[in-house]
């Protein structure tokens, strides 16, 4: 074996120049092309999705869950996400406020969490039973009181939809057939009938909800 | 339809695609590290590197090219974030702390991946795309450079020779990697993951504000992530974020991409020792394993027991409403019996059993299928283990693929499996015994010691995947953790090449009808078995402290 002193340096000139050479490659030509193919195939998906309102002005993604608060509390004017408890905020350059993804990494015997869900839990029995539709606990998703793995989560499940129709319809002055209808036509099911799971897009939905509003 | 049969039938989807790729994607890979031609952009490269790439080199010279590229990748890897707040196209971000940069770059050249950062919100354009992303390629490259070094150990006979490791890595990259990796890219942006070099900006909201936004070339690297078996994500929620994970086909796409070189490995493995049935022998246990392990995961996690999940109705917490539980528990299960480490929900709110099944896949040594060439040499290293026992029990001189498994041969075997578990249960003792470490974690009680034990576990198996409520950014996980995925990666790698170098040089021994038929049934039975004893006897004890005190606690 020859360990001497010249030849590792030998070796390690040789590990460096290829590993030069390999930056060139896949650190630089490659997401290059990648990246020009995408912009002239797929310009839209490439750039975030970004979804536009009724009058052209750009609201979001499609793929980036939004809150939609009145102040602090939620407005209930609108179709409610997911909670979002694991997002954080941004600690190092901080003139910038990017949206920190996260979860919120809690188990199942954990305290936090057990508080989290059965507050957020009476939050939507309350926040969603309207005269005469009164919202039972157990009617409750999971997804309506967990926070996602991203904390963006941008859909919500076809359950947790329908149980905030009549409260959308009450407090927009809408017929909740209507609004039925609408979260109906926002159903996404499974890809191929067997892929992911069904879901509505939130902040699709609420557009069109506001489109909805303002016809009226 | 139910989710469970949607998960059943994804599985099943899954099956078909990788089974579909098995023969065509083996065989090519055969045919790239047996091919004595180079081609024209390779011999550029070689030219560039100053290396002969037909001249043979024998273990040591074969382990000398591995440690030197993985040493001057740490070394440059690191010398890149220091310098990120002097660097254009790093969005203003500062330079990386000493301690996480060395962490981060051992993570990545050891093909691990941990992140003690948050990607959307620490490393620029630079250092994701022209650094972290390029380890994506290269250190899943040296994988399977080992692990074919290893096959040529079993395949050549009486010679020392392994091959040439700067033609083994070059041709990885140039004829394996990248040309599924473009066509993977386009396929995840046609899913809607971002490709662009914008900046930070702002898009209006719903209620009005801006949110602000990290544009980036997330499908180039998100491929080679998964393909790769690294698993580093461009955003902190890594594949849970939409833009690198935005539907259910990207999702199977995704775990697609991660296991479908692993599998089709062994069908390389058989092409180059001369036998496809040996290699359907060894693809049979990964496989069991593999339907094993996410059959359990997913009757765990619809059954959903935990305080906290009860009461919701369902364990959704940490999981994405677009791939449901059924979605979750068939990518956790492919990232962590994988070294990929990559995560589309977040493990630390699994249920206690499905949490124990992550750390479990880990700990079998990621062989099932195991990480890009370093699941082929584990699941191999695993099998000589087993011809020895089995050799023990009928008192003759084992021998695997006609060749003698000897003093020397065992002694490599049993180093390579002594290394990570020293390393796991010894840092995850320290960190116990020590005052500060446990301030980090987040959960108390049995989970609380889990979040350790699957830090050390994820880093020295080279997975990268966290129970990510332990807050690992300090200087004594940074220091730990990074030791463990170096020593991890590459001390496994030295038994490896000793192991190879010494079974190619032998000559091979004739079969006799008392040849145990390695290519048969029973043979993958006694691997499972072996397998499951050989984790079981290490780990159970650490294991009973957390996931299982926490499962039946539930």
């Amino acid at each position: 074996m020859n360990n001497s002193v010249g030849n590792t340096g030998r070796v390690l000139w040789a590990g460096l120049r290829a590993l030069l050479v390999l930056t060139l490659v896949c650190g630089v030509l490659y997401p290059l092309a990648v990246t020009g193919i995408a912009q002239l195939a797929f310009p839209a998906r490439a750039d975030g999705s970004e979804v536009e309102d009724a009058s052209g002005k750009v609201v979001g993604s499609e793929l980036i869950g939004q809150t939609y608060l009145d102040g602090d509390a939620p407005d209930l004017r609108w179709f409610q996400p997911r909670p979002s408890r694991g997002l954080g905020t941004n600690s190092v350059n901080t003139r910038y406020s990017i949206i920190l993804s996260g979860a919120t990494n809690r188990s199942g015997d954990n305290e936090d969490l057990i508080r989290w869900v059965t507050d957020a839990k009476a939050a939507v029995v309350e926040d969603n039973s309207t005269p005469g539709h009164p919202v039972k606990p157990s009617d409750v998703p999971a997804d309506a009181v967990t926070s996602s793995g991203s904390g963006l989560d941008p859909h919500i499940s076809p359950e947790y939809a329908r149980l905030q129709v009549h409260r959308v319809a009450a407090r927009n002055g809408l017929d909740a057939a209507a609004v039925g209808k609408l979260v109906a036509d926002h159903t996404d099911d499974r890809i191929l009938g067997f892929i992911g799971e069904p879901r509505v897009n939130v902040l699709e939905l609420n557009v069109a909800l506001r489109e909805l509003v303002g016809r009226q | 339809m139910s989710p469970v049969l949607a998960g059943v039938l994804q599985l099943l989807a899954l099956v078909a695609a990788l089974g579909l790729s098995y023969g065509p994607l083996g065989d090519h890979m055969a045919r790239v590290y047996s091919s004595e031609k180079h081609l024209r952009p390779e011999k550029w490269v070689y030219r560039a590197i100053g290396a002969n790439p037909s001249a043979e080199m024998r273990w040591p010279a074969y382990l000398r090219g591995v440690l030197a590229f993985s040493a001057v990748g740490v070394l440059f890897l690191y010398g890149l974030q220091r310098a990120q707040g002097s660097l254009p196209g790093s969005l203003g971000f500062v330079s990386i702390d000493p301690d996480q940069a060395f962490n981060t770059a051992a993570s990545f050249v050891a093909n691990t991946n941990w992140q003690s950062y948050s990607g959307e919100q620490t490393m620029g354009h630079v250092v994701q795309t022209g650094g972290l992303a390029v380890q994506n390629f290269v250190s899943a490259a040296v994988g399977m450079a080992v692990a074919v070094a290893l096959v040529r150990g079993f395949a050549r006979s009486r010679t020392g020779e392994l091959g040439n490791f700067w033609a083994d890595l070059v041709r990885g990259v140039v004829r394996i990697l990248l040309p599924i990796s473009v066509i993977g890219a386009l396929v995840l942006v046609a899913c809607g993951v971002i490709q662009n070099f914008s900046g930070i900006h702002e898009v209006g909201q719903f209620t009005g504000g801006p949110q602000q936004w990290n544009g980036g070339a997330v499908a180039s690297q998100e491929v080679i992530k998964e393909l790769g078996t690294n698993g580093g994500g461009y955003f902190n929620a890594n594949s849970a974020h939409p833009f690198e994970n935005p539907n259910g086909l990207s999702n199977l796409f995704e775990i697609y991409l991660i296991l479908v070189i692993p599998f089709a490995l062994t069908r390389t493995f058989g092409r180059m020792v001369g036998s496809l049935r040996q290699g359907y022998a060894i693809l049979g246990t990964m496989a069991v394993i593999w339907i094993g392990f996410t059959a359990l995961m997913m009757w765990t996690e619809f059954a959903g027991r935990g305080t906290a999940f009860e009461l919701a109705g369902g364990a959704m917490e940490g999981k994405e409403t677009r791939f449901g539980i059924a979605g979750s528990s068939l990518f956790a299960v492919a990232t962590t019996l994988t070294s990929t480490g990559a995560v589309n929900s977040f493990h630390s709110s699994y249920t206690g059993f499905g949490g124990g099944i992550t750390m479990l896949g880990m700990q079998l040594g990621e062989i099932a299928p195991g990480g890009v060439g370093s699941g082929l040499y584990g699941m191999l290293i695993m099998a000589v283990i087993a011809v020895f026992l089995a050799g023990l029990m009928v008192g003759r001189t084992p021998e695997y693929l006609g060749k003698k498994i000897g003093t020397r041969e065992i002694t490599c075997a049993a180093c390579y499996l002594l290394v990570t578990p020293a390393l796991v249960l010894g840092f995850t003792a320290a960190s116990l015994a020590l005052d500060t470490p446990a301030h980090s974690m987040t959960n108390s009680g049995a989970h609380g010691f889990s979040e350790i034990l699957y830090a050390y576990t994820s880093g020295a198996n080279n997975n990268g995947s966290a129970f990510a409520g332990l807050g690992a950014d300090t200087q004594w996980f940074n220091s730990t953790i990074g030791i463990a995925m170096l020593l991890g990666r590459f001390l496994p790698m030295v038994f490896v090449l000793a192991l190879a170098g010494s079974l190619a040089a032998q000559r091979p021994v004739p079969e006799t009808a008392g040849t145990l038929r390695t290519e048969k049934p029973l043979f993958t039975g006694l691997l499972v078995g072996t397998i499951t004893i050989v984790t079981g006897l290490t780990y159970f004890p650490a294991l009973a402290l957390g996931p299982l005190a926490e499962g039946l606690a539930a």
